[in-house]
C-alpha cells in the first residue's frame, strides 16, 4: 500500500481516476451541505426536491466510497450508483422544466445540475466511461486501477 | 463579507486553480509554487472567516442566511487542506490537477458565498 508498489505504467490511467474521485467528493461535499441546509432550515417549502437532494447527496458519498475501494462488488456498485445520478439527474432535470411547481427549488439535479455548472449531467457520463474502460483488467479479481487509486 | 476582498479571492482562487491545472496537465508534480498558490487560497479563505464573524458587530450583516454561509466557508476551508495533504502524500501530476480543481471549487464556492452575503432577498 505504497506509492512506490504501484508501477509508473499504470499511472495515467489511474491518475484521471484519482482526480474524478476527488471531484466526486467535492459534488458529494457540496450535495451534503446543501441538501442538510434546505431540510434543516426550508424542508415545508418543498419537500419533494428537498428529499430527493439528501438522496442524492447520499448515492454521492457511496458512489465516491465506491470508486476507491477495490473489488467487482464495489465496481458494481459504482456503476450501479453512478447510473442512478445519470438518472437522476436526466428526469430531475427534465421534470424541473415541465412540473416546475414539484421541482423547481434549487437541488443538485434541478435543470440538469445547472447550478454545479452541469458538473452532476457529465460526472457521470465520464465515470462510466471510466469504469467500463478499466473493466477486462478488473474482471480477473480485484480491480487494478481502483488498487492504485487507493495506495496512492 | 467585504465586497471587493471578495472580489480578489475569488481571482486569486481562479488564477490558482488554472496555474495547478496547466502545470498538472503538463506534467509537474506538487511544487512549492503550486502547493504555495493553493496555501495562499487557503489563507484568503482564514481571513474570510475572521471578516464574517467581526462584519455583523460592525453593522455588515449577511442579507441571506448564515447558516448556509457558514455552511459554504467551513467546507471550502476544508478543501486545500484535503488537497494539500493529498499532494504531500501523492507526488504525482495529477496531485497538482486535483490541487487545480480544489482552488476552481473554492472560486466557484466563494462565489456562492458572496451571492447569500449580498444578492439575497430577505
Amino acid at each position: 500500500m505504497t506509492v512506490s508498489s504501484s508501477p509508473p505504467a499504470r499511472t495515467s490511467a489511474s491518475g484521471v481516476g484519482r482526480v474524478l474521485v476527488v471531484v466526486y467528493a467535492i459534488l458529494a461535499l457540496a450535495a451534503t451541505g446543501r441538501s442538510f441546509y434546505q431540510i434543516v432550515s426550508k424542508f415545508d417549502e418543498a419537500p419533494v426536491a428537498y428529499s430527493l437532494s439528501a438522496l442524492a447527496a447520499v448515492v454521492y458519498i457511496v458512489a465516491t466510497v465506491a470508486l476507491v475501494v477495490p473489488g467487482e462488488a464495489w465496481r458494481r456498485v459504482a456503476i450501479a450508483t453512478i447510473g442512478f445520478e445519470l438518472a437522476g439527474v436526466l428526469i430531475v432535470g427534465v421534470l424541473s422544466l415541465v412540473v416546475p411547481e414539484l421541482f423547481g427549488h434549487a437541488s443538485v439535479w434541478s435543470h440538469f445540475g445547472s447550478g454545479y455548472l452541469f458538473i452532476p449531467l457529465v460526472l457521470p457520463v465520464l465515470g462510466l466511461l471510466w469504469l467500463t474502460r478499466r473493466a477486462p483488467r478488473g474482471a480477473t479479481g480485484r480491480s487494478v486501477a481502483v488498487e492504485d487509486v487507493r495506495s496512492a | 463579507m467585504i465586497d471587493w476582498l471578495t472580489t480578489v479571492q475569488v481571482a486569486v482562487a481562479v488564477a490558482a486553480g488554472l496555474l495547478c491545472l496547466v502545470l498538472g496537465l503538463a506534467g509537474r508534480k506538487p511544487s512549492d509554487l503550486t502547493l504555495g498558490a493553493t496555501v495562499v487560497v487557503e489563507l484568503l479563505l482564514i481571513v474570510q472567516l475572521v471578516v464574517s464573524i467581526v462584519s455583523p458587530a460592525v453593522g455588515n450583516t449577511p442579507t441571506g442566511d448564515a447558516l448556509e454561509f457558514g455552511l459554504y466557508l467551513g467546507s471550502a476551508i476544508l478543501l486545500p487542506i484535503g488537497a494539500g495533504f493529498w499532494a504531500l502524500v501523492d507526488r504525482s501530476k495529477w496531485a497538482t490537477v486535483i490541487l487545480g480543481v480544489a482552488d476552481l471549487a473554492i472560486a466557484v464556492m466563494v462565489y456562492r458565498m458572496h451571492q447569500i452575503w449580498f444578492v439575497q432577498g430577505g
